[in-house]
């Protein structure tokens, strides 16, 4: 039961690391980025691949936020010239590109047999030591997340972000140039998905392309709406309220006779999209409210 | 020195919203754009001010090309617009409206932020400074830690106005600054407008009251469909047979 908890306490964190990048380009700065998993794809299979040619797991999760980084810049290129829902449009299909990249070069990422014997975190500790140690490893990264995007939000920088998400040419009036932020926003909230995507891969040890198809994307999406758009502890909340409705239905199953996993998953999905349409009806701005309740 | 608009035409599909407008305006004078609506007087300040781009002419700011610059790069040469419906970050307070505004700040770089932070600490506060300045010479103090979505229309025309003072520029571009304000804000504007313009700063302001503007301006152009019908003095422009029948000759 204990081990059941860290496993759900290890996957609820990843997942707040990938709320922070986005709450941070959504939230604040009003990028529709519906490629979020693009970014936790290539953050697993760089430090998967990387640990599996022997690289030290520091520096393959040096590279995994590195390389998904890198990636998030030319989407920042694009995202100057587009509009607001054409960059959404972009940016989802980003992310299925980057999925049909890793399922056809098989040279490389071992196409849908996926990459399997990825090098656990402290390995050497054994057992329940080492999960509690991965736990809190990924506990503390969160916490730097969680530092930097509040450091980000309550400053110059973050002023200016959320000015461009209120109104984009009124910035370029004052003189200054919303591509710039609106790059750095990306890179920054997609590194942070890549180091959640190497915490990811080195936890579960075994990665295949299908762990990272758009639903992954909208479940963030749902925990930051849930929780309240904008907010640090918006992210954080609905996150736990996702993991919450997604581990409880798993629970469901063992109680209800006769479902199958298969049914099962598709009540889930349903389940989720049903309370997230109830908190849009009867708590838009989210459990811990959103950037207009100041 | 001065703002020189070059022979400008710009057209929305077949419609010529600008057709051949040429003005040189002193870059510290006070100068009113008059026209009825749809003569092209906003198009114009997007135009002038990158927002828009014509499909011919020039434009010059003492002496410097501006066609090859960007909205925010002309905005940086010391060329600031407003806009005719304020364009203000409605979720932020109006403090944070004008802090946003304050040019060149190290806390607005990454790096900058995680690095130098005791300069970015310094920096706010003198931004801060002048922030209080701003909103007391603009009369805003009772509001000044709201969010600025919820100002009136008229609060909102001092906000854009003093997110334009925050950039410092030589040259204020402001689109129908009376617009929805009430009169004895109007007369406070003007106050204002009169004082920052005696500091040196040029201001260039459409209006469609044309009572309100003669008593503003020394200089001013009336615009109708895209061109220029006459510039000068408020009077002479008023008695030119032109302007007479095209502008006020058509308006109830
Ligand atoms: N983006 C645009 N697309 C199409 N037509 C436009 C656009 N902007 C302005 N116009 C048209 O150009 C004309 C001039 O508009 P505008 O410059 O706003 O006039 P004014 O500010 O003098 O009232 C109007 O007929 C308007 O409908
Ligand atoms: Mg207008």
């Amino acid at each position: 039961m204990e081990a059941y908890f860290i496993a759900i306490g290890i996957i609820a964190l990843i997942y707040v690391i990938l709320s922070l990048g986005l709450t941070l380009q959504y939230g604040l700065t009003g990028l529709i980025n519906f490629g979020h998993v693009g970014f936790f794809a290539i953050g697993a299979y760089t430090s998967a691949l990387l640990a599996l040619k022997g690289v030290p797991l520091v520096l393959s999760f040096a590279a995994a936020a590195a390389l998904a980084g890198l990636a998030a810049w030319p989407i920042g290129l694009v995202s100057l010239r587009l509009r607001d829902d054409y960059f959404a449009i972009v940016t989802l299909g980003f992310s299925e590109v980057v999925r049909i990249v890793i399922t056809s070069e098989r040279w490389l990422t071992n196409g849908v047999q996926g990459v399997p014997g990825i090098p656990r975190l402290y390995d050497s500790l054994g057992g329940s030591v080492a999960q509690l140690a991965v736990l809190v490893t990924v506990l503390a990264v969160t916490l730097v997340g969680v530092w930097i995007i509040r450091r980000i939000a309550g400053s110059p920088f973050g002023r200016l972000i959320e000015a461009i998400r209120d109104n984009e040419e009124a910035v370029q009036a004052l003189g200054k140039d919303p591509a710039r932020f609106k790059i750095q926003v990306l890179v920054v909230g997609a590194a942070l998905a890549g180091i959640a995507g190497a915490f990811y891969a080195h936890y579960i040890t075994y990665i295949v392309p299908d762990q990272f198809i758009p639903l992954v994307t909208f479940y963030v999406w749902m925990a930051i709406i849930m929780g309240g758009v904008g907010r640090v502890s918006g992210a954080i909340v609905g996150t736990a309220i996702l993991m919450l409705f997604l581990e409880g239905s798993r629970f469901l199953r063992d109680i209800v006779p006769g479902v199958s996993e298969v049914d099962m998953a598709s009540v889930r999905i349903g389940a989720v999209g049903l309370l997230l349409v109830l908190f849009i009806m009867y708590r838009p701005q989210g459990l811990m409210g959103d950037y207009t309740k100041r | 020195m001065s703002l020189e608009i070059h022979d400008i035409s710009k057209a929305f599909g077949g419609f010529r919203a600008l057709d051949g407008v040429r003005l040189t305006i002193e870059t510290g004078s006070l100068f009113g754009i008059i026209g009825p609506n749809g003569a092209g007087k906003s198009t114009l300040f997007s135009v002038v001010s990158g927002f828009a781009r014509a499909d011919e002419g020039q434009i010059r700011l003492d002496g410097q090309s501006l066609d090859s610059l960007s909205p925010p790069a002309r905005a940086r040469a010391g060329m600031v617009r407003t806009f005719q419906v304020p364009r203000e970050f409605r979720h932020l307070t109006v403090r944070e409206n004008l802090m946003a505004a304050a040019p060149k700040q190290t806390g607005e770089s990454l790096l900058g932020l995680f690095f130098r932070p005791g300069r970015v600490r310094e920096e706010e506060g003198a931004i801060a400074e002048r922030v209080n300045q701003t909103i007391r010479f603009l009369r805003l103090s009772a509001v000044a830690d709201q969010p600025s979505g919820k100002l009136s229309g008229g609060q909102k025309k001092l906000l854009e106005l003093g997110r334009a003072l925050m950039v410092e520029p030589r040259l204020i571009l402001l689109d129908e600054p009376f617009a929805g304000v009430n009169p004895v804000l109007i007369g406070e504007i003007m106050e204002r407008i009169i004082e920052l313009n005696m500091r040196g700063i040029g201001f260039v302001i459409i209006e469609h009251d044309l009572e309100a503007l003669t008593r503003l301006v020394p200089q001013l152009a009336v615009m109708d469909r895209g061109k220029v019908l006459a510039q000068g003095a408020p009077q002479a422009v008023l008695d030119d047979p032109l302007v007479r029948e095209a502008y006020l000759g058509g308006v109830s």
